[in-house]
């Protein structure tokens, strides 16, 4: 295995004026790797810079210090189409001030192949289908994104991201707006992508459990820094995820897959049948 | 159908259009030609000193020429200030981009410059850059952390709109009146004959304009998405924001030099466009530039018959439809996002 992307002693933070409340720096020195051919997840709490280093990935941003690589090479020096080649990214929200169609919306997801051409290609045409009824937006095509569900637009938004044919696809919070059934069916999709398409997976979100089952390695983010780096069993620990989310938890584990499964330790509800220890050390 | 396909049959409709009201621009007007007098004009049978001859071929073609590259310019300028901003209700005057360029063309004819082709050029570069200057405090005005708001646009394009007003007034007060003797008439926006030198310059820098855009359309979509969105999606964003602006800057600019200021046609135009074709620049910015053509010179065409023997100005006629047409979509689609 080789690393596809790989963070260098990252450090950001916003210029005071765009965040007059943040303290300093929002990222400090975060170094990992992610393995081609892996499913790798960004975990951590609310404002732990999961975002922030999302859009250091994508260029959005330019890290402060450190550098950030794909294949071994600095993202600075690659066109961005180049890098919209290799990365794409679902994001959390539509966006909705003009009502492009869904099947406008994934058809831009062909600029970065052809960023010279007006119209797209009848290939480019073929691929949106494809990528339109591998996530089972098809049927929606000519509607515009604001008549969708929350869970529909993000599936256009995922076709979108397919139709970009990356070698890494990241997720931001992917299964926010989606109900149980096209969870499960997301989940599967990109099981397909990684296993037979050898797709990279990157996945950012809160949702710990999800992030368990569906990762091989989690990065856990906690203020900045990286917590903890390694197999879901190795990072999700209780005493590890209590320091960082500043909260009790239990920690079981699915018996159907061997995965964690982390829950907050409610308080005031009688004794817990299991964490009862973290429980009262935080009373 | 695919995109380009609609963009052929949109552009052969407007087209047959344009030749259309071009037509009865030529032939209507306070000199009272007949339809034949006017058809040995256009097909040179008539000599070069009857009056056939010199009202249509050096009064109502230069403007009807002048109306049609002013229209389309305007609306493809605000197509580009739409996309730039991603707000639907931009557009060169509302922006207070178009004063700008007035206050740049009023300090261009103190200086003296007239509309020979070499000073016209002045008179544009004049305008260009008070377009720039307009263009530039109000996006520095709106902008806040995470794009720009709809409100904070609207009233920055206000507040400049007044300041270079007001600016404007200054200078016609200091400098003596009949230097600036059709300074108010042009103020209002009016298609009065351009020298054929001139109407060439106007012509190139118009359509220097809407090829910039043009360019740009297929990532003014993207852009569309957000700012985000569109660099992930391989878009230099900067890169292409600082493009668009220099060519929207531009296309007002030279329409206002050539012209006056115009009001509105930037955003009736292309509104009534994406209410036929949906939000695609692709589609947006070419039939912008014939649809924005066939308005004014609608337009125009009223404005010099409505009250014959005398004028109104083309920009009163675009007023009074832009204002209520601004009102009513304020109070209508956008009325969720104030």
């Amino acid at each position: 295995m080789s690393a596809l992307v790989e963070f260098a002693e990252v450090a950001f933070g916003y210029p005071p004026a765009e965040r007059p409340r943040a303290r300093g720096f929002q990222l400090t020195g975060v170094s990992f790797a992610i393995e081609a051919g892996e499913v790798f997840g960004v975990i951590g709490p609310n404002s732990a810079g999961k975002t922030t280093l999302l859009r250091l990935l994508t260029r959005v941003l330019t890290p402060g210090r450190g550098e950030v690589r794909l294949d071994g090479r600095p993202l600075g020096r690659l066109a961005h189409a180049e890098l919209a080649r290799q990365i794409a990214v679902v994001p959390q929200e539509a966006p909705r001030p003009f009502p492009f169609s869904v099947e406008q919306l994934v058809l831009m997801g062909r600029y970065p192949h052809g960023p010279g051409r007006f119209f797209e290609s009848g290939e480019d045409r073929a691929l949106a289908v494809a990528a339109m009824e591998a996530t089972g937006v098809l049927h929606l095509a000519a509607l515009p994104l604001e008549r969708l569900s929350g869970g529909e637009r993000q599936r256009a938004m995922l076709a979108r991201a397919l139709a970009q044919q990356p070698r890494l696809l990241v997720l931001d919070e992917p299964t926010s707006h989606l109900d149980l059934r096209y969870q499960a069916e997301t989940a599967a999709l990109l099981r397909r992508l990684n296993v037979e398409g050898g797709m990279t997976v990157l996945l950012v979100s809160h949702d710990l459990n999800l992030a368990a089952e569906v990762c091989d390695r989690l990065l856990l983010l906690g203020d900045g820094r990286v917590a903890r780096v390694g197999a879901p069993a190795d990072v999700l620990r209780r005493e590890v995820l209590e320091t960082v989310f500043g909260c009790a938890v239990v920690v079981d584990v699915n018996p159907a897959s061997g995965r964690p499964v982390v829950q907050v330790a409610w308080p005031d509800r009688g004794e817990p049948a299991r964490g009862g220890e973290a429980h009262r050390s935080h009373a | 159908m695919t995109a380009g396909r609609r963009l052929a049959l949109a552009l052969g409709g407007l087209g047959l259009i344009l030749l259309a009201v071009a037509a009865v621009s030529l032939f209507v007007g306070s000199a009272g030609l007949s339809p034949g007098a006017v058809a040995r004009a256009l097909t040179g049978r008539a000599g070069a000193e009857s009056v056939e001859a010199i009202v249509t071929l050096h009064l109502r073609l230069p403007r009807v020429l002048a109306a049609m590259l002013a229209g389309g310019a305007l609306a493809v300028a605000g197509v580009a200030f739409q996309g730039l901003t991603r707000n639907p209700l931009a557009e060169p005057s509302i922006l207070g981009v178009s004063s700008g360029a007035a206050f740049g063309v009023v300090l261009a004819q103190i200086f003296g410059l007239g509309l020979s082709a070499l000073e016209a050029l002045g008179v544009a570069t004049f305008a260009f850059a008070g377009a720039l200057l307009a263009a530039v405090a109000v996006y520095s005005i709106a902008r806040v952390p995470g794009g720009l708001s709809i409100q904070t646009l609207l009233l920055g394009g206000v507040i400049v709109g007044i300041f270079f007003t007001s600016a404007i007034t200054v200078l016609i007060s200091i400098v003596d009146f009949n230097r600036l003797g059709g300074v108010v008439h042009w103020l209002l926006g009016n298609l009065a004959p351009i020298p054929a030198g001139a109407l060439a310059l106007f012509a190139m820098l118009a359509l220097l304009g809407f090829w910039l855009v043009l360019r740009h359309a297929r990532e003014l979509n993207l852009l569309a998405l957000g700012e985000e969105a569109a660099v992930q999606l391989g878009v230099d964003a900067e890169r292409l924001k600082r493009r668009v602006f220099l060519a929207a800057a531009l296309l007002t600019g030279t329409v206002v030099a050539f012209t006056g200021p115009i009001g509105f046609v930037g955003l009736v135009v292309p509104h009534l466009l994406r209410g036929l074709l949906g939000q695609d620049n692709r589609l947006l910015v070419p039939t912008a530039l014939v649809a924005g053509g066939i308005f004014l010179l609608a337009a125009d065409t009223l404005a010099r018959n409505v009250v014959a023997p005398a004028e109104l100005s083309v920009g009163v006629i675009t007023s009074f439809c832009g204002a209520p047409f601004f009102v009513y979509l304020l109070r209508t689609r956008y009325r969720a996002s104030l």
